[in-house]
């Protein structure tokens, strides 16, 4: 269970989170929404250790994550993707995942070569479809592929915690489609933590939401609970028509 | 298997056999000089090539392997206290002198020191996420502050000379050509061997970790892994590797003086594998070989030019074929059979 209270972050005099609390129950699938600025990447970024909280705590599974280092953190089944992808373009897919699956293993027995597909990546791949692409260096992979193969490294790390920063930005519909299910299916055996902004990606796959908005918990409930809120509609929907709600920068 | 060995086998052939037959004995420890070098190429490979940690103080590491040697050399020539000492009124035997007398202790601190050194710069440095340019310049540093150390203790260390005047190494006379032939030939086996095992490293999966590490060390820690460790121990390799260079050095060229470890030199050697080709393990020890051969070649005729085309070949380099004389290489052969 992850569990957050009271956190937060300032950056250069500015509250960029202002006393989060936020509980994600094990086996939850939680969107996390919110217009630009609201603080979500911020928050994803305090739980992976890339930002330190000023104040408040961060539990996960028992464990107090403050203060350690971000791959101390990975290794207690916290993992995470990036807004903008980040896979290593001069290994192949299998390589990236087979890296991503490898973390546990003491460092001297890397020093082997590997020698066909573990167990664990060969499910990444199947799970993410790109068994044809395998042996394809992950630098010549389409904008989508590339999310995916962040998702397929995230699942072979086996992690018990999952948080994606907008995992469809800048998809086109059917990816789009194909990561929902993708996210559905992971769901089922993980606590998945998504950052999003499309409403209608939302609308399809999201159960429970979580709405920041500037730095603080809005509303938490079901996806139609939380589109009723008249606050709701002010500060994210209602300008959704005026100020159409892009990406983050 | 084979098809993949053929080049290495081909080349080992050609240094192993040929070379000794086909040179006379100038050219072959001429050879055996740049192997030295090459060693030290291979550590750089490893290091800036493969990991991305552009290190410019490898002469430090290349030296504290050297000096460990001529140690223990000065200390078995007999004749009480070495020549140097004398001349610079020092009449009795440092305490840090007395344990390079053992030839063990000497050969594990040319390596072993290099090694510690570095794994503790590693730690302080990587931990403290110091990299890029930065770690350069530090490098780099290290490599003044060793010269002025080494000049400063003239009775340690034999001042700005360093070292020289070595007679026999292991009971054997150093001056013979069948000594010097069997050093070339160790320089070339350790080579070989040192090529293969760091060929076996890049091709793990602590190879594919450490391109990760210098493609997006950030993102490497959300995989789980520590980068400063694997950077600290591939740092530590490299330096271990310079250090054994410097000390199978000491033998074949007959001295050691802060000017062949100081900045320049390396910096020398950063140059000779980027203009092989850092990209390769093969680019490096390529390089540091045709630049040892191209400096003695244009030096014999002009003295002073080389540095000058030294540079000069770096920046054609750097602009124009970036993976060096490999991807040149390379790109004819893929240009060929297409």
């Amino acid at each position: 269970m992850l569990e957050l209270r009271d956190v937060q972050v300032v950056f250069d005099g500015f509250r960029a989170l202002d006393g989060v609390d936020l509980t994600v129950p094990d086996g939850e699938l939680r969107f996390l929404i919110g217009p630009n600025g609201a603080g979500k990447t911020t928050l994803i970024d305090v739980i992976t250790g890339l930002t330190r909280p000023a104040a408040g705590s961060v539990r996960f599974a028992g464990h107090d994550l403050a203060g350690r280092k971000e791959h101390q953190i990975v290794r207690l089944g916290v993992g995470r993707t990036f807004q903008t992808s980040v896979v290593f373009e001069e290994l192949t897919v299998i390589e990236n995942l087979d890296l991503a699956a490898g973390f546990r293993k003491p460092l001297w027995s890397l020093a082997r070569r590997r020698r066909g597909v573990s167990e664990t990546v060969a499910e990444a791949l199947a799970r993410t479809g790109l068994e044809e692409l395998a042996e394809r260096s992950a630098g010549v992979l389409s904008h989508g592929q590339r999310q995916w193969l962040e998702i397929g490294m995230l699942l072979a790390q086996r992690p018990k915690l999952l948080l994606l920063d907008e995992p469809v930005a800048g998809m086109s519909k059917d990816e789009r489609e194909r990561t929902g299910e993708l996210l559905t299916r992971i769901a089922d055996d993980h606590t998945v933590v998504v950052v999003e902004h499309d409403m209608e990606f939302l609308r399809r796959h999201a159960s429970t939401v979580t709405v920041l908005h500037e730095g603080r918990v809005l509303v938490e409930g079901s996806v139609d609970q939380v589109s009723a809120d008249p606050r709701v509609q002010e500060v994210y929907l209602g300008r959704k028509a005026s100020d159409a709600v892009g990406n983050r920068p | 298997m084979i098809r993949r060995n053929l080049p290495f086998a081909t080349v080992a052939v050609i240094v192993l056999v040929a070379a000794p037959l086909l040179l006379e004995p100038f050219r072959l420890s001429l050879l055996a000089k740049y192997l030295c070098y090459a060693i030290v190429a291979l550590g750089i490979g490893l290091a800036w090539g493969q990991g991305g940690m552009l290190t410019l103080g490898q002469g430090v590491f290349f030296g504290l392997g050297g000096y460990s040697m001529a140690m223990h050399l000065k200390l078995t020539e007999g004749g009480g206290l070495p020549d140097f000492m004398v001349w610079s009124g020092v009449e009795e035997l440092p305490a840090l002198w007395v344990p390079f007398a053992n030839p063990v202790f000497a050969l594990g601190m040319a390596v072993l020191g290099p090694v510690a050194i570095a794994a503790i710069l590693g730690t302080l440095v990587f931990r403290q996420r110091v990299r890029g340019a930065y770690f350069a310049i530090l490098t780099q540093a290290l490599a003044a502050a060793m010269v002025i150390l080494l000049v400063g203790q003239q009775g340690l260390t034999g001042g700005t000379n360093g070292m020289t005047n070595f007679f026999d190494l292991f009971g054997r006379d150093l001056a013979e050509d069948s000594t010097q032939r069997g050093l070339y030939l160790v320089v070339a086996s350790v080579l070989g061997v040192l090529y293969l095992a760091t060929r076996q490293l890049v091709n793990s999966r602590y190879g594919r970790l450490l391109v990760a590490v210098r493609d997006g060390e950030d993102r490497v820690r959300f995989l789980g892994y520590d980068p400063a460790l694997v950077k600290t121990v591939t740092f530590a390799a490299s330096a271990g590797m310079a250090g054994l260079a410097g000390a199978l050095f000491v033998p074949v060229v007959g001295i050691i003086s802060p000017a062949l470890l100081g900045v320049v030199p390396s910096l020398e050697l950063v140059v000779a594998v980027a203009v092989g080709g850092r990209h390769v393990l093969a680019g490096a020890v390529l390089g540091a070989v045709v630049m040892g051969y191209a400096q003695t070649a244009f030096s014999e005729q002009f003295a002073d030019g080389w540095l000058y085309l030294q540079g000069a070949l770096f920046i054609l380099v750097m602009t124009l074929a970036p993976k060096g004389i490999i991807g040149v290489a390379e790109r004819l052969r893929r240009a060929r059979t297409t």
